[in-house]
């Protein structure tokens, strides 16, 4: 076995880790107010592992570690936004930590520690390394949210975070050990050969695929495994929704991906139409109840669950295409919830949340920019043109008529037309009503310019979405091992 | 039957009736002691599959290591189990129905293809180690599995250390160094005064 050959393709994960064990330590010298040396070594750490990730990027599929990690144009694009993602998180939860107290080692290296899970997740080869990836996600994430010690609600939905995602994470681990036992493999690889070779146990195969697709269905938050959801969104601290909210779903599309779509595709028909169901029991009762709440972070909640139903569509139409717009969907989405969540935060200021939807009212006459800005992020929530979230939306749908499911096409929008009453009614608070309260609202310089940036960007790639559209193609088709 | 199939089923059924039992044990302290029970028979059934070090994890570190501050922790907290249980009853229709549909799906789906080729347990010879195996697997083929494990291990130190350690404001600690460098005279004042010559008795 050649040491380096499987070194070198999982450069960046190593280099990763490295740094965050270097950081660990290195936070521990520092006093309570140089916490900003640590915030520009992660963002330095960022940059490296994008910049080892072009770098070490080889043409083709490239295995290592006995197949059990896969380093492919997928992984390499998904991984670079997750860099990108988590930057971002860090830079609009900056202000809104520090005023909080909570702006310490502990939150930047579990951030990084969540990133390291994630990318193990999308390059992963083996259900081994699937599971440990998303393992130390979401054990990450756990502990993210129960940082904030002294709120009970933080703490609550830290525990509902955990117990559920314990018990997702026994489902899939049942659904994987059935899987096991059906084609005595654990590599997608193999069992997706077994598959095609025909097992003989078809029904064991079935019920490993059911506890399978409800683990993933938990993880993603789809219903009728969205219970957590809500509650999560709503009582963690906002810097923490927004990491749980916006990068983990890369690395579940590439999760759920790899397992359905690489391993398990013999099995489409049986898995396609759990999908289904899935899907459309998302986008109604995401979109209905998003409408009643009154607290922005759970309104979003329920509108990640109705993205999640959205992407789901393109996995049940297939294809490149298919699986091309669900990729391109998980990026935009995650571009989306990164503007919303941010624009909370910095309308938030010490002792003050500004997480309901009165806080939102009058934003025009307080800060047009800002205002502006929310109301191209919630456009392009809605799927209005010419925004990514319209150019995402129309693809996913595309691919799913061109699969001949246009009922299911007629229900997908139907849906989101019903959703865009919630998107719209942020912009008419802010367009149209009196604002309650006056008080000035201070941005530093970094997170303005990432607040536009990323407003612009949504606006811009909605515009001009073939690169990044055909990157995603391009992807899917060579990791995915699509003809 | 030989020996081996007979120890199987001794072994197969503790378990079952020790994981039974640790459901329904009233008392928190019992419902451990089974699954102690449980692990212990686990372990034999491991034994049988000449996977020692496995079965020797298995005792030491979930019955000696694990199980033992499990039940510190069970004796520990003052849980009350009449509020624990309040409600079980009215749910429990629902409840039953519910876990009876589940055995009921899992024994017609699995049931219905009862497959005759149960593979037979490889025999290894005399020379066979089953730790050098493991630990031949484990720092080859299963390496990056292995790292990222620990990894997911050095998460839950900083986050366990993350959530409980708290320096409070205006707690007040004790300075050893300082405590050793004290001298008598900073903290002893003698003061000399005059002895009263006289005791007044009243």
């Amino acid at each position: 076995m050649n040491l380096l050959a499987n070194l070198i393709p999982a450069s960046s994960e190593i280099f990763l880790l490295v740094m965050v064990c270097f950081i660990l330590i290195a936070d521990l010298m520092l006093t309570k107010s140089s916490k900003l040396f640590t915030y520009l070594l992660v963002q330095i750490t960022l940059l490296g592992c994008s910049i080892i990730t072009i770098v070490a990027h080889e043409p083709g599929v490239v295995y290592a570690f006995n197949n059990m990690y896969v380093a492919d144009m997928m992984s390499d694009v998904l991984k670079l936004m997750s860099y990108l993602g988590v930057s971002m998180v860090l830079v609009y939860s900056r202000q809104y930590l520090m005023a909080r107290g909570m702006f310490t080692g502990e939150f930047m290296s579990l951030a990084l520690f969540a990133l390291l899970g994630m990318n193990v997740m999308i390059s992963a080869n083996h259900f081994l390394t699937l599971y440990l990836g998303l393992e130390l996600l979401s054990l990450s994430l756990y502990a993210m949210v129960a940082l904030q010690r002294d709120s009970a609600v933080a703490t609550e939905a830290a525990m509902k975070y955990f117990v559920l995602g314990a018990l997702a994470s026994g489902l899939l681990l049942y659904g994987m050990s059935m899987l096991y036992g059906a084609t005595g493999s654990l590599e997608l690889g193999a069992i997706s050969d077994a598959i095609s070779n025909g097992v003989q146990n078809k029904s064991l195969l079935a019920f490993g695929l059911v506890f399978i697709v409800s683990g993933l269905a938990f993880k993603l938050g789809v219903v009728p495994f969205h219970m957590w959801v809500p509650d999560v969104y709503h009582g963690a601290p906002t810097a923490m929704t927004m990491m749980i909210g916006s990068v983990p779903k890369l690395a579940a599309f590439a999760f759920v991906a790899r397992i359905l779509v690489e391993g398990l595709q013999g099995l489409s028909q049986d898995w396609t139409g759990m999908l289904i169901i899935l899907s459309i029991a998302s986008m109604a009762l995401g979109n209905l109840s998003a409408i009643a709440q009154t607290n922005i972070k759970r309104m979003l909640a329920y509108s990640t669950i109705t993205h999640m139903g959205f992407l789901l569509l393109g996995l049940i139409s297939g294809g490149i295409e298919g699986y091309g717009a669900s990729m391109f969907y998980a990026v935009a989405y995650v571009m989306m919830s990164l503007g919303a969540f941010g624009m909370i935060m910095i309308l938030s200021r010490a002792g003050f949340e500004a997480d309901t939807l009165d806080d939102f009212k009058g934003l025009n006459q307080r800060s047009p920019w800002l205002a502006f800005m929310m109301m191209l992020l919630m456009l392009s929530m809605a799927g209005i043109p010419p925004t990514i979230g319209f150019y995402a939306k129309f693809s996913v749908l595309h691919a799913i008529i061109q699969t001949g499911h246009v009922w299911l096409a007629v229900v997908a929008v139907m849906f989101s037309l019903i959703g865009a009453f919630y998107y719209l009614r942020i912009i008419k608070l802010m367009y149209f009503d009196a604002p309650e309260s006056h008080v000035p609202i201070v941005v530093s310089s970094d997170t303005g310019l990432l607040i536009t940036l990323n407003g612009l960007g949504v606006l811009f790639l909605g515009l001009m979405p073939g690169a990044l559209m055909s990157i995603c193609a391009v992807s899917v088709q060579q990791s995915l091992l699509l003809p | 039957m030989s020996f081996v199939d007979v120890a199987f089923y001794l072994f197969a059924s503790i378990t079952v009736m020790a994981g039974v039992g640790v459901v329904i044990a009233r008392n928190p302290v019992h419902a451990a002691l089974y699954l102690v029970l449980a692990f212990c028979s686990a372990a034999g059934i491991w034994m049988l599959l000449e996977a020692e070090f496995l079965a020797i994890a298995l005792v030491l570190v979930y019955v000696g290591a694990v199980m033992v501050l499990f039940l510190f922790v069970v004796m520990m907290l003052d849980i009350n189990l009449l509020q624990l249980r309040e409600g079980f009853w009215r749910w429990f229709p629902f409840g039953a129905l519910l876990a009876g549909l589940m055995v009921f799906e899992m024994i017609w789906v699995l049931g219905s293809t009862q497959t005759a080729d149960v593979a037979t347990a490889v025999v290894h010879g005399a020379d066979y180690s089953n730790t050098k195996e493991l630990g031949r697997l484990l720092y080859t083929d299963y390496v990056y599995p292995f790292e990222i494990a620990a990894v997911i291990l050095l998460v839950a130190m900083v986050a366990a250390i993350a959530l409980t350690l708290r320096r409070r404001s205006g707690v007040k600690s004790q300075n050893v160094a300082e405590q050793v460098k004290a001298k008598k005279a900073d903290r002893l004042r003698i003061v000399k005064m005059p002895s009263e010559n006289k005791v007044s008795s009243k």
